[in-house]
Order: structure tokens, then sequence, then C-alpha cells
């Protein structure tokens, strides 16, 4: 594989640098913003010849992708497509149930997670995961970002303190939480519930982040934070994020992924995805003509 | 559809739901009526029969005044307290396990033989104590009591702990679980913390259903005239007091049984208003829960 790291995307940093208070919540996507070309950016997640069951159901059928990393993926499609389905395949969470299984092969750093032998607290380390519906744990705003880190370190409470300023500051968050951190997490608002949850998930210091419809629960104000938290993350990660939002697809990815019925129909870089799509379901789609 | 038809159609909607309404009204009432009344009655007769010797005192023969139900109340607290703590764990555990793995053979099981248990009647499980603790040792228990009073609970505490822990959102458990947090800790430190005021609440009811409970006394705790402390021995319980009081010929006995009665109407009482606390003070944190 080729492993070559292009010095990071410049222009895309210095647009998202300034997210203007006053300006339109929705900037349109500009040209400069196209990612470089694909050989060029590495290949952090590969996923190779997956089929996906709920039971005997087929889900997924032969998904072949490559996600790259310090850059955003979006996954889109009609409800029931199976974006989501192909998120949770990535962190192995659809195990939690017993009738749903995969096959085929999703290299993480060249190891395939998928493999039986693979240890799975290894590749969740790694790989952090935020839903739709925000899930702040039953304790305090501290603990629950303390909660991951605990899971693989033990610090002195100093250490465990800036550990969890950091999180939450690189969240936007800290400076609406630091005077009540031993508050229930329960007692912020959703869209502050839902950076808590992205802080926590980046907290335990992941390399993939998993975003399955981060702000579909959000009003848009809270949605527009959170966008622009995916852009401040975007240099530091492999991020994917399942979308029924179109918009929201176009404004913070580098790449999109089509699917519909189980299949990856097209998979482009964003910008040419949402203006010279190759396939016309893509195309009717992304007009709106189904979906 | 026409203008007319449109118009018959809603008065035909709003009649049908006059009628629910004002029938559901009216049963809800009803209830409402009978329980004051039993309430009521019971304050009105047993109001009379307390006072602080009551509440102090050894029980006396008929005819004397002054008897008091002090080793009942004492009693009723040694047996249930020992029965929560056999029942409490193991429902807690059980409940905890079924929500869980609830996709698993063994769940199923228990929990159909958890319904079960529910099913069987109080008095079943008391000849169930008796065979077991008491006529092996050849004299009624406390204990034996403790024991019949945790089997009537198991089921109780098992349906409540599994019915919250069913009740948190699942992406609470894939959040934890991604997060690379060990089974185990995403059960007890997520799931279980989630659920507990609906397990305490479970606790709580638990707790007032067996206070109540007089059949499976009979044959094992048998009651007492004295101050007995000992779980290995016959001890005085409240509601078997009452019973045996109620069951007298002597009046001075029968006011004393509705002063008991009282009691543990109380008892129960507050029980239930602290069910209902846990539970309103577990979602406090939760209220907030919108947007932005």
């Amino acid at each position: 594989m080729d492993i070559e790291n292009s010095p990071r995307a410049g222009m895309w940093l210095a647009r998202v640098a300034v997210p203007a208070p006053g300006a339109s919540a929705l900037p349109p996507v500009q040209p400069e913003a196209v990612a470089p070309a694909a050989a060029e950016v590495r290949v952090k997640v590969d996923i190779r010849d997956v089929d996906f069951f709920y039971g005997k159901t087929q889900a997924l059928k032969n998904i072949n992708m490559s996600l790259r990393d310090r850059r955003v993926t979006a996954f889109i499609g009609p409800s029931g497509c199976g974006k989501s389905t192909l998120l949770r395949i990535v962190n192995r969470i659809y195990e939690l149930y017993p009738n749903q299984t995969a096959t085929g092969e999703v290299l993480v750093d060249g190891q395939n997670i998928l493999a039986s032998t693979f240890d799975l607290n290894a590749v969740r380390s790694k790989i952090g995961m935020v839903f739709q519906r925000p899930t702040p744990f039953p304790m305090s705003i501290y603990d629950n970002i303390a909660f991951g880190i605990r899971l693989y370190e033990k610090l002195p409470t100093s250490e465990m303190d800036n550990r969890v300023e950091s999180a939450l500051r690189r969240t936007a968050l800290w400076d609406e939480v630091k005077d009540k951190l031993r508050q229930s997490g329960l007692s912020l608002s959703g869209g502050q519930q839902q950076r808590l949850c992205i802080a926590r998930a980046i907290a335990v210091q992941p390399e993939v982040l998993l975003l399955d419809e981060p702000a579909s629960a959000l009003d848009p104000i809270s949605t527009q934070r959170i966008e622009e938290l995916i852009a401040e993350l975007r240099p530091d990660y492999c991020i994917v994020i399942v979308t029924h939002n179109m918009q929201q697809a176009a404004r913070c990815s580098d790449y999109t992924a089509f699917m519909y019925l189980g299949e990856l129909i097209e998979f482009d870089e964003t910008e040419r995805m949402f203006t010279h799509p190759r396939e016309k379901r893509t195309e009717d789609y992304i007009t709106g003509r189904f979906g | 559809m026409s203008a007319t038809s449109a118009a018959a159609l809603f008065r035909r909607r709003r009649l049908k739901s006059v009628l629910w309404i004002g029938a559901c009204g009216i049963f809800a009432t009803a209830v409402a009526v009978i329980l004051l009344l039993i309430m009521g009655y019971i304050v009105r007769e047993g109001i009379s029969a307390i006072s602080i010797p009551f509440l102090t005192r050894l029980p006396r023969p008929t005819g004397i005044s002054g008897g008091g139900v002090a080793n009942g109340i004492v009693g009723t607290l040694i047996i249930v307290g020992i029965a929560a703590l056999m029942a409490f764990p193991v429902g807690v555990l059980v409940g905890t396990y079924v929500a869980v793995y609830g996709h698993r053979r063994m769940s199923q099981w228990l929990s159909f033989l958890a319904d079960v248990l529910a099913g069987v009647p109080s008095i079943a499980i008391g000849i169930y104590a008796y065979t077991l603790l008491v006529e092996p040792f050849r004299h009624f228990s406390a204990f034996s009591a403790s024991f019949a009073f945790a089997v009537l609970m198991i089921p109780l505490v098992i349906r409540a702990t599994e019915g919250a822990i069913s009740i948190v959102p699942r992406e609470l458990r894939e959040a934890a679980t991604a997060l690379g947090a060990p089974e185990a800790r995403v059960v007890l430190k997520i799931l279980v913390v989630a659920a507990r005021p609906g397990i305490i609440t479970g606790l709580l009811l638990s707790l007032a259903r067996v206070t109540g409970e007089t059949a499976p006394l009979l044959f094992t705790a048998f009651g007492s005239q004295y101050w007995e402390l000992r779980p290995g021995q016959p001890m005085a319980e409240l509601s078997l007091q009452i019973f045996t009081y109620a069951i007298s010929p002597y009046a001075d006995w029968h006011a004393q049984a509705w002063g008991g009665a009282l009691i543990l109407i109380l008892a129960v009482f507050v029980l239930s208003v602290l069910a209902r606390l846990s539970v309103l003070f577990g979602r406090e944190g939760r209220g907030h829960g919108g947007t932005a």
C-alpha cells in the first residue's frame, strides 16, 4: 500500500479556521477545498469484499472502499441502504447482536480487524464512535471523559485533569462546562451532550472517528457547531460520517460514498460526486429525484 | 368528502371520545373511592389503638390493658431485612443477566421461571419453606420466614431489574463498548447505573409486597409473645399478630389488630412513596435533554 503523507491541505484549513460567527450557517463548498489526488493520501481503513447479514437477510453486498487518513468521508443514501451498517462494521460494534455477521476484510493500518483472532478492545481503542442520539453516560461530565481514558491508562489526578480539559477544549465545550464538571452529563443540552460524546471519543486518542448521523437529532445551530468541529478535527483523524443530509455531506466531506440497497453505487471525491456523478442513480439521488 | 359528512364524522368521533374518557373517569374514581374508604376505615378504627405504649410494649393477655406490638414491629424489620439481604443480590444479578443476555436460551428460561414463581401462591411458598427449613430442624424460625419472603421477592426483583435495564437506550451500551470497555464494566458501570432508579423502585416495591404477607408466616415464623431477636427462633411479626388478634373473640384484641393494620399500611405507604421518589430523582438529571 502506498503510504505517502501529503502535506495537509492548507487551503482547507484556511477555510475552516475562520468560521465567521455572523456569516451564513451553511458555507457552500468551495472549489479549492477539493482533496488532493487519492494517491497522495494514506489509506487508513481498507474495506474489501465485505458482505453483511442480519440473520439471513443480506444488508451489504460486496463493498470495497478505502477510507483515507486526515480526510472526511461521508456515507450518503436513502434510509435502509446500509450506510450505518457499514460504519458499524469498522469497529465491529455489530457483534453485540448475535445474529449479525460480516464477511470479507476490513484492514485498519493493514491489519484485518474482522479476523476472529483480532483483539477487539485494541481495535476499539483506535476507533472512536459517536451516535445519532447523544449518549452521555449516567455520571458527571468529568467522569464521562475520564471513563474512556481510565480503560487504557492509569493517570495521576493532575494529568487526568489535563486530559479531560484538553478533550473538552478540543470540542469547544470547555468554556461552557468548566464550572460544572461534577454535574451529570445528562444535565447538558442535546448539542452539548453530542460534543461531550465527541470529546469522550477523542480523549482516548483514537485514529479513526466514526460519526453515525451525529447531527440529525440536533437543531441547526448545534449542527453547525458539530460540522465546525469535524473540520477542526479533520487534520488529525480519519473521519467517517453517515448522514441523511446531502448538504452536510457536501459541506464537510472530502470523499462521498453513495449507497443504495446494500450496494456501494459510487465513491468519489465529494466535489466531483456532487457536480459530475458518473452513475445515473447517484445523480437522481443527489438531485432529489428519489430517496 | 362533503362538508356535512365530515361534520357528522367529527361529531361521531367526539361522542366516542367523550364516552370512553367518561368510562375511564368513572372507573378510576370508583377504584380511588374504594381505596380511600378502606384506608379511611382502617385509620378510624386503628388510630385510637395507637399510642406510645402500643409501639413500645410487648403483647399482654386479653383483658389486661396496655399491651403493645413492639416485638411484632421489630420482628417484621428483622424478617423482612434478612429476606432483602437474600433476595436483592440474587434478584438484581439474575435480572441483569436476563436483560443483558436476553437472546440466550438460559435467559428465556430464567425469565419464564420468574413469571411462574411470581404466580405461585404465597402459602405454597410458605409450605416450601416449612418443608425445607422448619421440619428438618423440628422448630419454627424467623429465618425460615425470611427465606419464604426472599423466594416471594426474587421474581419481583428480577422483573423490575430486567425492565429497568432493558429500557436503557441500546446506544449507551454501544457507546461504552465502542470506547473499548470490557463487557463487565459496560454492564456494571453503565447499564446498571443508568437503570438504578428503576431498580431501586423495584426493590422498594418488593419490600412493600412482602411486608403485608401473612400466609407464609403461619408455618415459618409462627409468632411469639416475647422479645425474640434470634433468627433461629420463632419470632413475632406484625401481620401475624394482626391475624391472631383479628380472629380472636376479644374486643380489646380486635382494637389492637386495627392499630397494627394501620401501622402496616403506613409502612407500605412510606415504601411506595420512597419508590416514587426514587424514580423522580433518577429522572431529574435527564429533564433538560432538549436541543441546543
